[in-house]
């Protein structure tokens, strides 16, 4: 089997695990892709995530840039379909089940009771992206000013994005 | 309740969400699908994104799989998940390329540390949005806790956490009927 249909495989069997988000496989992704195969450096492997942060879409498409790095453009198509595929099929039916069974306890107990869990969760991604990179207190601050203009007036928030790149490129942060 | 006219207003709606989503989409997702278009009210996007949760893959992508289909069927879907990765799978092969050419480029990780500060107040910002949706109740916001402590704080996988708090919460809503 090539190298890009096996990796195709590997990624389609963790897309189809992957409850919670890409991040709870990516361990298994390094153990593959930088340990077992050796197709890329543990060095490429934080790379590609850290890149990845820098574009705009979903964080989860930095699988994307893995497999680039990985096994050129048939990499990235690997991985890239091995994670949505089943993402999308299982979402289908999940849609499906739920148009169906809309006002069922059992839909209404996944939907209220999951939800403060959700929002647990997003508050703790907000924190760990802010952990992520080395800062001070200036770092702090910035997300603390982008929290109280977006949550208070209409401003376009990629104005402050655009700051925030500018106070990064400037060295204040 | 507003609703979207066709498949093409569903894709370019998404496109403009995946456009914007640096640092993360579920910002923007909210931002334009509930504040701007009123596509969804707050309650049925936490809802929403509590199912997307459980289901494998990335959480805001099976939220938009979802939206899609309700909004349109399986056209709407596609419509809205091609819409959300279009963009940045373009952009993000042109950053691979580039990097397999130049390799790291300080000046993009350094304004990458700005946006990743501002990403994190705009997530952090809408999940306190999200927050008043809640029911002035103490046992979401307990769960609610539980859930950040353990994936914050202690660091646990996040499926594990999962795991182990889905069954109450949802155990916790079916007894109160």
């Amino acid at each position: 089997m090539s190298d890009w249909l096996a990796l195709f495989w590997h990624f389609l069997l963790l897309g189809s695990v992957a409850v919670g988000g890409v991040s709870t496989v990516m361990p298994d992704m390094y153990r593959y892709v930088v340990d077992e195969n050796a197709m890329i450096t543990a060095r490429e492997f934080s790379d590609a995530y850290a890149l990845a942060q820098a574009a705009p879409g979903p964080n989860a498409l930095w699988v994307t840039l893995l497999g680039l790095l990985a096994q050129g453009w048939a990499g990235a198509l690997a991985t890239t379909l091995g994670i949505l595929i089943p993402a999308t099929a299982f979402s289908l039916i999940a849609s499906r089940l739920h148009a169906r069974h809309a006002d069922t306890p059992l839909a209404l107990a996944v939907r209220r009771g999951l939800a403060p869990v959700a929002l647990g969760f997003m508050l703790a991604s907000g924190w760990l992206l802010l952990r992520s990179i080395e800062q001070d207190w200036r770092g702090y601050a910035l997300a603390l000013v982008s929290l109280a203009i977006a949550a208070g007036t209409r401003l376009n928030p990629l104005w402050l994005m655009a700051a925030g790149a500018l106070a990064g490129i400037a060295g204040w942060i | 309740m507003a609703e979207p006219r066709n498949a093409r207003e569903i894709f370019l709606t998404f496109a403009r969400v995946g456009a914007s989503g640096f640092g993360g989409v579920n910002f923007w997702l909210r931002r334009i699908l509930v504040q701007e278009k009123g596509w969804v009210t707050d309650r049925e996007y936490l809802e929403g994104l509590a199912i997307g949760q459980i289901i494998p893959g990335p959480n805001v992508y099976n939220l938009t799989v979802m939206l899609g289909y309700r909004f349109g069927g399986v056209r709407g879907a596609f419509a809205a998940v091609a819409g959300l990765v279009g963009a940045p799978l373009a952009v993000l092969l042109i950053f691979g390329v580039l990097y397999q050419r130049y390799s790291a480029l300080p000046v993009l990780h350094s304004a990458l540390k700005g946006m990743i500060a501002v990403a994190a107040g705009l997530l952090l910002a809408n999940a306190l949005s999200l927050a008043v949706a809640l029911p002035r109740r103490a046992r979401p916001w307990i769960f609610l806790a539980l859930a950040f402590a353990g994936v914050a704080v202690m660091r646990w996988p996040l499926l594990y956490v999962m795991g182990v708090l889905a069954p109450f919460a949802m155990a916790a809503v079916w007894r109160r009927r």
